[in-house]
């Protein structure tokens, strides 16, 4: 499978160079006796496009955790709340909510109805805001997730070898064999009908920590199969031998020697994995298998959009919208913190 | 260094069936350990007596032990006698019927997407560092941060809806109308490939401008090759090899499921869509035989690719085996 050689194929995966790229390192900015995070944020604060792009991701963040305050004190509604027998002033002329065609009113871009209602009479903004904290929950708990199964995995293949590292590589051909999307539908599908317990842990059928989860799995392989690369070069190294000289134990040399170094990875990783996850969170909901109701999501409201395009487009460009701008900004500034670390760094993930 | 060829040939065809053989286990614990999951209840209708369930409990082997039930599943699977547990439809003409619209996809959205990504790459990579490069590479950008599902949604609207310059989803056999057939697939192919021409050309632009950079290429320009000639023998030919490595990867993909949702909003009725609806009902027949099909496809590209890397390169073959 190419999978397991991803390193050597160049296929996927990454290939990171240990130490700090040298023809960066004649710039007047960067005086010799810098560590080399520090290095890299300078880089970065001179990357302007990337710092524009994380300042747009945070404050979609930040819009979306102050979702309260809009809804209380601007729309005066909840994202549950119907107004389909409501009517609004618009240019001083009182409108119907929904009409009684069924078609909801547009953008009013005032305050109550910002950005227009849905066929049930919601407020799109309201529940854009709503919808986004839970998009934006599962993307990063997702990619945290697989950013600390991934490592620990990859990590204990490559420094320990053999017989884990046959068995691991193996596991992750396995994911990797199942196509992404069918694979998050089917665990969706199924585990949002009767919700999941193992041992003492019950999650009830329509909680966030499903898709969340099912996200994380997916994206395993991808973290772990560059760590696994990067562990089994960094443990021939000799401050490893000299660690392993002094006496100490394996997972020791492992979590406090090898670990450190693979931090540039990770933080590579993290942006593009988060991404990456909001999108795949999107497409499940898109078929189904993503959010539940009564929770939103960017996903599920693109999806409810899609039903009734023709007759109230904005339900479908509205979401759409704002989750391309979360995204886009994440993998513009993803990729400025990838070239501030290592600009020969290949990262792959799909959606 | 015949023999480690072979040798590598049987390994790699032993781990894609055992690998295999994981999946169809895994897919189908999930579909029977999960609660409300049970086939029987939902095949008796609404309100079902029990005597009605038990009757279709035996009459389907339900009572069986699952080491059985998945015995039986994988024999009907291969012999072509599943049969969906919903509406009672053979599985394997079902997936017959959608492989055509799935291919169809698959083939000529791959061919765009390879066709603009070597276009835009090359361009991008000649370019590099100026105007026309930033731009190509803000729109590969937003191209790989959009859903497909989206974006094929607004295209059937605007292009489809409103300006009626394509048909609104829907599928015409080739054999048919070959230009009815184009027609039809020219938004999907579209919606599909942005995602990987954004990848691919970004990929592209960055192993051209490497490869410039290498000892061989400075050779041939000393010795006085045309621009043209170096660019296209010696710096193409080397940088194309990782997107099409992708490229091999990424089909097998796509045909293995990854269309599910181009096929889902230009309702195609392929293989994917296939899936979706069986996935719906907790039809656990057809999820079986599509994700298998899936599976196959995904692993049979993704060890031919590693074939190919292998006879090109003997170290992989060595070091396989040294790490095992």
């Amino acid at each position: 499978m190419v999978p397991s050689h991803g390193e050597e194929a160049g296929a996927s995966g990454t290939e990171f160079s240990l130490d700090a790229p040298e023809e960066l390192s004649h710039d007047p900015a960067e005086r010799p006796g810098l560590g080399p995070w520090r290095l890299t944020l300078r880089r970065l604060r001179r990357d302007k496009i990337a710092i524009v792009a994380g300042a747009v991701f945070v404050l979609v963040v930040a819009a979306c955790l102050a979702a309260p305050l809009w809804a209380d004190h601007v729309a005066h509604t909840t994202p549950e709340e119907n107004h389909l027998s409501d009517q609004v002033v618009i240019d001083g002329e009182k409108t119907d909510v929904v009409d009684l065609r069924g078609k909801p009113i547009g953008p009013t871009w005032g305050g109550e109805f910002f950005l227009g209602a849905d066929s049930n009479g919601r407020d799109i903004m309201v529940r854009l805001l709503y919808g986004g904290r839970n998009s934006l929950v599962i993307g990063i708990a997702g990619a945290l997730g697989t950013i600390v199964i991934g490592l620990v995995l990859g990590l204990l293949a490559g420094y320990y070898r053999g017989r884990t590292d046959s068995v691991l590589r193996w596991a992750m051909d396995v994911i990797w064999a199942f196509p992404v999307v069918l694979l998050g539908v089917a665990l969706g599908t199924a585990l949002a009908l009767g919700g999941l317990s193992i041992g003492p842990i019950t999650i009830a059928g329509d909680s966030l920590a499903i898709p969340t989860l099912i996200i994380a799995v997916i994206y395993i392989p991808y973290l772990a199969r560059p760590v696994r690369g990067q562990a089994l070069a960094l443990r021939e190294r000799e401050f490893v031998e000299a660690a392993r000289a002094q006496g100490m134990g394996s997972l020791r040399i492992v979590f406090s020697e090898i670990l450190p170094n693979v931090g540039s990875t990770l933080v590579v990783f993290l942006p593009l994995l988060v991404a990456n996850a909001i999108l795949l969170e999107a497409s499940l909901s898109f078929l189904g298998a993503g959010v539940q109701p009564p929770n939103a999501s960017w996903g599920t409201m693109i999806s409810e959009g899609v039903d009734r395009i023709v007759t109230a487009p904005h339900l479908t460009i509205v979401p759409g919208a704002m989750l391309v701008l979360a995204v886009l900004s994440l993998n513009v500034f993803g990729e400025g913190v990838r070239d501030a670390l290592d600009p020969r760094a290949k990262v792959r993930i799909e959606h | 260094m015949g023999s480690s060829m072979s040798r590598f040939i049987v390994r790699r065809l032993l781990s894609m069936l055992l690998v295999l053989f994981a999946v169809s286990v895994i897919v189908f614990l999930v579909f029977n350990v999960i609660p409300n999951g049970d086939p029987a209840v939902r095949m008796a209708g609404k309100i079902p007596t029990e005597t009605q369930v038990e009757a279709i409990r035996e009459e389907w082997g339900f009572d069986e032990p699952l080491y059985v039930q998945y015995a039986t599943m994988m024999k009907k699977l291969f012999t072509g006698e599943t049969i969906s547990y919903s509406n009672q439809q053979n599985v394997n003409e079902q997936i017959w019927n959608g492989l055509p619209r799935t291919l169809s996809l698959a083939v000529g959205a791959a061919l765009i997407w390879m066709a603009f990504a070597i276009a835009l790459g090359l361009y991008s990579a000649l370019r590099a560092g100026r105007l026309s490069d930033r731009f190509l590479n803000v729109l590969a950008l937003i191209g790989i941060s959009m859903p497909v599902f989206w974006l094929g949604a607004l295209m059937n609207y605007y292009l489809g809806y409103k300006l009626g310059l394509f048909p609104n989803g829907g599928y015409v056999p080739l054999t048919e109308d070959p230009l009815d057939w184009f027609w039809h697939l020219v938004m999907p192919w579209t919606a599909l490939s942005v995602l990987f021409i954004g990848f691919y050309s970004r990929v592209l632009r960055a192993d051209v401008l490497e490869t410039m950079g290498e000892d061989y290429v400075r050779t041939a320009r000393a010795k006085g090759l045309s621009e043209r000639r170096v660019l296209l023998k010696h710096v193409l030919r080397n940088s194309l090899i990782p997107i099409i490595t992708l490229w091999g990867l990424d089909f097998g993909a796509v045909i293995g499921g990854a269309a599910i949702l181009t096929e889902t909003v230009f309702d195609l009725d392929g293989v994917g869509q296939y899936a979706a609806e069986s996935i719906d009902q907790l039809d656990l027949p057809p999820i079986m035989a599509v994700t298998m099909f899936g599976a196959f496809f995904i692993v049979i590209f993704n060890t031919v690719v590693d074939l190919a890397y292998a006879a090109l390169d003997p170290r992989i073959r060595l070091e396989d085996e040294g790490s095992r």
